[in-house]
């Protein structure tokens, strides 16, 4: 059984990167742009996603679960590469050298995001507008947070083009380019929505 | 003044697989068309460093001389290539000279590249048509299709990919995308396709197939235009197929 574990978890690894984790992130910074409609609408939005059913049941297993093996497995795998761009600076070589920076960038802080907010709300803090407001009221704060959220979007726009290359799905280096294309026109797109969000909070 | 025209060399050396590498300069006479091959002869005929100190001639390898043979790769000026089909003239000086450090370094310019033979191995790059009886000829291939698989079957096992690759190294098992390759070719091959499975399920073991991470260094840097990544991605698919059928079952074994 020792074989054949490493092309599983590597699989694994690629799958949860999307399902759950990426649409996960998705669909949190559309709740955040809520915040762009005032804080009324956010706090509604955040309350309702609060109040969903099976809620410490959704939470294990289709955020902190997959997103825990996504991290850890996703640190082996950064720190084994060696990475050369200096040497070969072709585009793909640039995106793989960032795919492992923003995971690690990533990591961080989500680690610290995580504890800011869904920690502190399980020792009793209320999540909502003003909480938000006072965390990146601190410009050094509200930095961390856009370099965060542009760093997940790019992580999962870009991880997205490597599951397809993966799973077999975009073989010929056509269809490899095309989702380079689709998959940036992602992370822009993503990125507006999570900036335009935290910025909803100043 | 061409009589007077020379070339400098720097040559990262090494005496021996345990001893730490050094630069040496040489600085040798030039002569139209040459190689890097014929450079480093040149350094073997008369074996004086730029200082003018006697030294030892710089070791390397080599054997076709037309670049089929993958022997004499080796870094020159940071890119891994043969040293065959590198000319001088074409080369900024000084010409920066290297081994490809993936692989145990034996001496000097000289690399082990036995891994590579063994991952050929361990993915059973070969046809087996050896029975106990004549099996009579097997199925024919499409011509476009033997065209085709021509293109893979030029790997020469130089190892400029596995060079190239930042997930090849000595942190991680990864066999890099020469094998890889070669499990597509002898999968496509009428009679290598009854062996299709037991060749995706050595991929598909650790070290294999999954430890690909797309920085795809290695197309770009195949003297023979292999096109790897497109060979990668398609065993993906294929592994992908396989993996559903170990799991669910099914009567192509």
């Amino acid at each position: 059984m020792a074989q054949n574990r490493e092309f599983f978890y590597r699989r694994l690894h690629s799958l949860l990167g999307v399902i759950p984790v990426g649409l996960f992130l998705t669909q949190h910074l559309v709740v955040n742009h809520f915040a762009t409609r005032g804080a009324d609408a956010f706090n509604k939005a955040a309350a309702f996603m609060e109040q969903l059913p099976f809620r410490y049941f959704l939470e294990i297993f289709v955020i902190f679960l997959p997103l825990l093996f996504h991290a850890i497995y996703g640190l082996y795998i950064a720190f084994t590469a060696q990475n050369n761009v200096s040497r070969y600076g072709y585009f793909r070589n640039w995106m793989f050298m960032l795919q492992r920076l923003t995971g690690i960038i990533t990591l961080i802080f989500v680690v610290w995001h995580v504890w800011e907010t869904r920690v502190q709300a399980a020792f009793g803090a209320e999540v909502n507008y003003d909480m938000m407001a006072n965390i990146v009221a601190n410009p050094f704060m509200l930095a961390f947070y856009i370099v965060g959220i542009v760093s997940a979007v790019f992580h999962f726009a870009n991880g997205l083009w490597s599951f397809f290359v993966s799973w077999g799905i975009t073989v010929t280096p056509r269809s490899q380019q095309i989702s380079t294309y689709v998959t940036m026109g992602i992370f822009v797109a993503l990125s507006i929505v999570g900036i335009r969000a935290i910025l909803a909070f100043v | 003044m061409s009589e007077n025209k020379t070339i400098r060399i720097i040559v990262t050396r090494q005496d021996r697989p345990d001893t730490a590498p050094y630069e040496e300069e040489f600085v040798i006479p030039y002569r139209p068309n040459m190689n890097i091959i014929s450079a480093l002869m040149e350094i073997r005929r008369n074996p004086v460093n730029a200082k003018g100190e006697k030294t030892t001639p710089v070791a390397w390898e080599m054997n076709c001389l037309e670049e089929v043979c993958g022997a004499c790769s080796m870094v020159i000026n940071g890119k891994p290539r043969q040293s065959c089909t590198a000319l001088v003239d074409q080369l900024e000086q000084p010409i920066r000279l290297e081994p490809m450090r993936t692989f145990p370094v034996i001496r000097d310019l000289q690399v082990d590249r036995s891994r590579m033979f063994d991952s050929l191995k361990k993915v059973k790059a070969w046809i087996p048509i050896d029975g106990t009886y004549d099996l009579g000829p097997g199925p024919r291939m499409p011509e476009r299709k033997r065209q085709w698989a021509y293109e893979l079957s030029k790997c020469m096992t130089c190892g400029v990919c596995l060079e190239a690759c930042p997930n090849v190294n000595s942190k991680s098992n990864f066999i890099g995308p020469a094998p890889l390759s070669q499990v597509r070719l002898f999968n496509a091959h009428p009679t290598g396709a009854m062996h299709k499975a037991e060749r995706l399920e050595a991929i598909m073991g650790d070290g294999g197939l999954a430890n690909c991470g797309n920085s795809q260094n290695c197309v770009q840097s195949c003297p023979k235009g292999i096109p790897l990544t497109t060979s990668i991605a398609a065993l993906n698919r294929a592994a992908t197929i396989q993996m559903f059928r170990n799991f669910f079952g099914s009567d192509e074994v």
